[in-house]
């Protein structure tokens, strides 16, 4: 399989990265480069193989029903490049 | 002062314990040795305050005789651990000035067992490299120079765009450099797809990915969640076995850690190797290998076997899909990962006209190309269509993987052995221009490693014909860490110590 | 996925009648409700409802480099008894996948969600229509755990919106029904039974002003005998009523776009209750691609069929299981004990109430004179001024025929207000009913001896006697036994 220049396009909306007219070519070609290199795994016959999920089996733990964390606007915060009163603040949102 | 900075770890500990140095002095000498190699890149962020803090803090402990394990010993710390209080950025411009109020687990539990910060090491951005060069802070150069030159030229070009000078691997290609350069007496490291065992092996140093859970990853920016690993690069076996047994351990913030008690590690250190099956496999022996490599790992194979080992051909039949399925796990896995670097709570900002404007901008502008590709191609993979085609099929192809070493484990093998890397190191800005896949190609003998979430060890075995380190790999069963120090042990006294390079920077 | 089945067979009074014809609306709901837990879902910040921007966040919720989040084995259960709540099946072995988007109020860029092997499958809620009568059966297609979201207030900026991270990674538990519902009607029914059964279980206080409880609909309308049409969504309906509005409008746009010759786009819709409309609410080229994975933070979660056995062990008595008790145990009539258990706490009034008593007696009580009451004032159960052990006292002072039921009315009034002990009360203020027969009959013989033309005219027509009942009723103070009057005075008057 390999790509377009429109593929490239939306998949860089969806990956919320902007890409300029120039870059579209040339990040076509990258992304065809490393689609033909895994091209090869097609000739693996995977029929009745569980896609793995957890290199280690083992049991998930779980953690206890009790308010242990939080409690400290600031620090959520303090790294924002935008915020007031301990909100984060991004350009308005329309629905 | 060159002395306390080319010590191992072993050593400096005892001579602190036995009170013959100083933490402070110890630690002085590093940061002078450190402020003297600027120009190697190797550190992105010094915090000699902090250093020498620790330091007196830890002599104080020694008098005392309440030291630690690690008690005043200097390490770097991949610029990928949040350090609490101390810029943390992953090498990104998407990090900008992030400075975590939290500290990794790996990273607090050295520093409860007594370990100095010196600080934070250079790495490919997002850990998305096998070169340092895609390091926001620019590349890093080896301590080690190119065959031939000289070091009126080394020096020049250092100060100037490093172009030719050797890369230290990657992503850790800081921890390896610092270590290697005596810029710390060993560092931490992570490992997604071979960024510990790499730049060891070309840089002459040992470096261990521990298995898939051995290490907390809470505290370390992600990745690929499912293959990233922590774990030390230091000058010995021996060391390395040392830092490991501080970073390991299990930790209720992280439900992919393992509930398991650690070993001491440096126990396996000596303990002898007669009748371990040490299995080679064939696949291993890809197209286009070079001689000097071939040679290297026979060489191994004849180490090892001389030490009372049983050397036999083993069959890992996926293996060379390992890479190409990787290159869909970890990119997929990245995509994710990173979708976190918005703009919104910490890093870099672009504004834009709306939020989406916002995001667009700020994730070109934050993101370096490779990991942009990264995520471009995890993003594809994962999309409406093309899921079970790529993401699926690629996890399925894991498990057949993971499954070859069980096979081979089930056998008998108590750890294969490899080559580390398909070559030594090569010069910045040598590879990966046009074609991605070409860098790739470095980690094809340490992918599988992650994919299976085994053990693997690098330790350095030779020298290339033109004088470069050449490492081999040793992969062992799950949570079989010891096995690996006490073979690698051996090949570091067989093949005898790697003398690191002069402080030709200076 | 399961095929979509239909599963009901037509009801024409359930059509809707167009310009053309009759029309046949189809609904589905996905309800999210909110985890009754102290913690969120993956993170150990507090999940209670308010809180100062950003207090109730920890850093794994603020999606800071390097966070992991670790589950919460309380939300864990809550979800397992929810799926036993619903008569579902439990699912021993489920996966969180990621559910991939940008949206300021998502930190991570991805909800934590379950996708292709969710905890709960397939179960069943019976629902009862009060306002058409019957009951009908909807399917669940599934249950699945989530992370909410955070909120973004729009109105504190011209320019910008203002992030809080709170809600962010509160557990929540996806309903999704099967597209079983006919009528808006249906669909109030349905919510309304699923919020009485996540209330009895106690897994989801249902509280939809905050949000703990909130419905996306689908809604598609065809004709009669035809296949399922194209649905549109509407997303984030937080009131009962609101969805009964938005299911009628919704489904009367459609059929006049059909109407008209057009076609339904499959969209996300918005219900705006000050218009009493739905508008859509994205634009249609940004189509979603969520990238769907399983969350390689987190391990498949596993838990054993004695696990499950455990927890349904410590279960409550569900509503449907109560109401078959109230109808068998206190011969209630259907309709009556549907109103009992509609709430756990009145329920449980009820019982106090009808324990050792007559049931009936106590149904027509609790029902009639103070959820009346209850509800003229704003009050419920739990706010009564009327305790159920003194509601209990008035119905044992009726049966024993210490008070006649008319005073029952007028001491119900006087403890709701008042207060004190019924017994007391009806003793100090002289309530007690007159039954002894001296004093009845000096009452009577003193109005058959004031009234000879009535005695006349009783003795020719029998029911004149109730006259007779009213007049030596006022001359005892409303104190006398009613059935004792009325026997003595058919003796007296040869009746
Ligand atoms: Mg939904
Ligand atoms: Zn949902």
């Amino acid at each position: 399989m390999s790509v377009d220049q429109a593929t490239v396009r939306r998949i860089a909306r969806l990956a919320r990265i902007a890409v300029t007219d120039e870059e579209v070519p040339h990040l076509m070609g990258e992304l065809n480069a490393m689609l033909s290199f895994v091209e090869q795994l097609g000739e693996v016959d995977v029929t009745g193989v569980e896609p793995m999920t957890s290199v280690t089996p083992m049991a998930m733990k779980k953690r206890v029903d009790q308010v242990s964390d939080g409690g400290y606007p600031e620090t959520v915060t303090g790294n924002a490049p935008m915020t007031e009163d301990h909100y984060f603040l991004v350009p308005k949102v329309v629905e | 002062m060159t002395d306390l900075t080319h010590m191992t770890l072993a050593d400096a500990r005892d001579a602190l314990k036995a009170k013959k140095i100083s933490a402070v002095e110890l630690t002085d000498a590093h940061i002078a040795a450190v402020e003297a190699a600027r120009s190697l890149g190797a550190y992105v962020l010094e915090t000699p305050d902090q250093a020498r803090m620790m330091a007196k803090a830890s002599d104080d402990k020694i008098s005392k005789g309440v030291a630690g394990p690690l008690e005043g010993i200097p390490l770097g710390i991949k610029d990928l651990y949040a350090t609490k209080g101390v810029r943390t950025t992953a090498c990104s411009h998407i990090l900008a000035n992030f400075v975590p109020q939290y500290e990794s687990t790996v990273s607090s539990q050295l520093w409860r067992d007594g370990a100095v910060m010196l600080g934070k090491l250079s790495n490919d951005e997002f850990a998305m490299g096998s070169s340092n060069e895609s390091s926001a802070f620019g590349p890093v150069a080896s301590p080690w120079t190119p065959p031939n030159w000289s070091v009126e030229k080394a020096k020049s070009v250092l100060a100037g765009d490093k172009k030719g000078l050797l890369v230290p691997g990657g992503s850790s290609g800081g921890s390896a450099s610092a270590v290697a350069a005596g810029l710390c007496l060993g560092a931490t490291a992570t490992d997604t797809g071979g960024s510990i065992r790499q730049p060891a092996a070309f840089t002459g140093t040992v470096g261990i990915k521990p298995t898939y859970g051995r290490c907390s990853r809470w505290g370390i920016v992600a990745f690929a969640s499912s293959l990233d690993q922590a774990g030390p690069i230091a000058r010995t076996v021996r060391d390395s076995a040392i830092m490991l047994r501080s970073m390991a351990g299990h930790d209720p913030k992280d439900t992919t850690s393992v509930d398991r008690d650690v070993p001491d590690y440096e126990a396996a250190i000596g303990r002898s190797v007669k009748g371990m099956k040490i299995g080679i496999p064939k696949e291993y022996r890809v197209d286009g290998m070079s001689a000097e490599i071939d040679a290297l790992w026979t060489k191994g194979a004849d180490m090892l076997r001389a030490a009372g080992a049983e050397i036999v051909e083993i069959s890992l039949p996926h293996t060379k899909y390992a890479l190409p399925a990787y290159y869909i796990v970890a990119p997929a896995e990245a995509s994710s990962n990173l979708a976190r670097y918005d703009g919104v709570r910490y890093g870099l900002r672009v504004p834009g006209k709306d939020i989406t404007d916002m995001y667009e901008k700020t994730r070109a502008a934050g993101f370096g190309p490779e990991v942009r590709r990264r995520i471009m191609i995890g993003t594809y993979v994962l999309s409406a269509g093309y899921y079970d085609a790529y993401y699926v099929r690629a996890q399925q192809i894991r498990t057949l993987i993971k499954q070859d070493f069980e096979k081979a484990y089930a056998a008998g093998v108590d750890a294969v052995l490899t080559p580390a890397t398909p070559s030594p190191a090569f010069g910045i800005g040598e590879k990966g221009g046009a074609d991605p896949v070409e860098m790739y190609l470095n980690d094809v003998f340490t992918v599988t490693v992650n994919m299976a979430g085994l053990p693997g060890l690098a330790v350095p075995a030779g020298l290339s014909s033109d004088g470069l380190p050449l490492g081999l790999q040793l992969v062992g069963r799950p949570f079989d860490e010891e096995t690996l120090f006490s073979l690698g042990e051996v090949i570091e006294q067989a093949a005898g110590r790697t003398k690191l390079p002069e402080a030709w920077w200076v | 996925m399961n095929a979509i089945v239909d599963t009901r067979t037509l009801d024409p009074k359930k059509l809707i009648k167009g310009a053309t014809g009759d029309w046949e609306v189809i609904i589905g709901l996905e309800i999210h409700a909110q985890v009754t837990s102290h913690a969120k879902l993956f993170s150990g910040a507090s999940a209670e409802y308010g809180g100062e921007p950003n207090a109730h966040v920890s850093l794994v919720d603020a999606a800071m480099p390097g966070m992991l989040p670790v589950i919460n084995e309380e939300c864990v259960a809550q979800a397992i008894r929810t799926g036993l709540g619903l008569k579902a099946e439990i699912n021993l072995r489920s996966v969180f996948d990621r559910k991939n988007y940008f949206y300021p109020d998502l930190p991570q860029g991805y909800q934590i969600s379950q996708y292709k092997s969710p905890i709960v499958g397939e179960g069943e809620v019976i629902v009862d229509l009060p306002e058409s009568g019957g009951q009908i059966t909807v399917g669940i297609e599934r249950l699945h755990l989530e992370q909410d979201a955070g909120k973004s207030l729009h109105d504190q900026s011209p320019s910008l919106s203002f992030v809080d991270l709170n809600r962010s990674g509160v557990a929540l538990m996806e309903i999704v029904s099967k597209p079983d519902m006919r009528s808006s009607e249906e669909a109030r029914a349905y919510v309304t039974k699923l919020r009485t059964i996540l209330r009895y279980l106690g897994t989801c206080d249902g509280n939809m002003d905050e949000g703990s409880l909130r419905a996306d609909v689908n809604v598609s309308v065809r004709r009669p005998g035809e296949g399922f049409g194209t649905r549109c969504e509407i997303k984030n309906v937080n009131s009962i009523r609101f969805m009964g509005q938005a299911i009628e409008y919704e489904a009367r746009r459609q059929i006049g776009v059909l109407e008209d010759g057009g076609k339904i786009d499959q969209e996300t819709r918005l219900y705006d209750a000050s218009k009493g409309e739905t508008r859509s609410m994205r634009s249609k080229e940004e189509a979603h691609d969520y990238r769907y994975f399983p969350d390689p933070d987190l391990l498949p979660l596993e838990f054993t069929q004695d696990y499950v056995n455990e927890l349904a062990s410590h279960l409550p008595e569900l509503p449907d299981d109560k109401k078959a008790r109230f109808i068998k145990d206190y011969g209630l009539t259907a309709y009556d004990a549907g109103v009992l258990i509609a709430e756990q706490d009145q329920a449980n009034y009820y019982e106090a109430v009808a324990n050792g008593r007559d049931g009936k007696m106590a149904a027509n009580w609790v029902i009639n004179e103070l959820f009346g009451r209850l509800n003229k004032e704003g009050k419920d159960v739990s706010t009564s001024p009327v305790s159920a052990a003194q509601l209990g006292a008035i119905v044992d002072l009726i049966t024993e025929n210490v008070i006649s039921g008319k005073l029952a009315k007028d001491l119900f009034e006087i403890i709701w207000t008042e207060g004190g002990d019924p017994r007391q009360v009806v003793e100090t203020r002289g309530m007690k009913q007159v039954t002894d027969t001296g004093a009845i009959e000096k009452a009577i013989d003193a109005v058959i001896a004031a009234n000879p033309d009535k005695v006349a005219q009783a003795q020719a027509k029998p029911t004149m006697i109730g006259w007779f009942v009213g007049m030596v009723m006022k001359e005892t103070g409303g104190k006398a036994n009613p059935q004792v009057v009325n026997d003595l005075l058919k003796a007296k008057l040869g009746i």
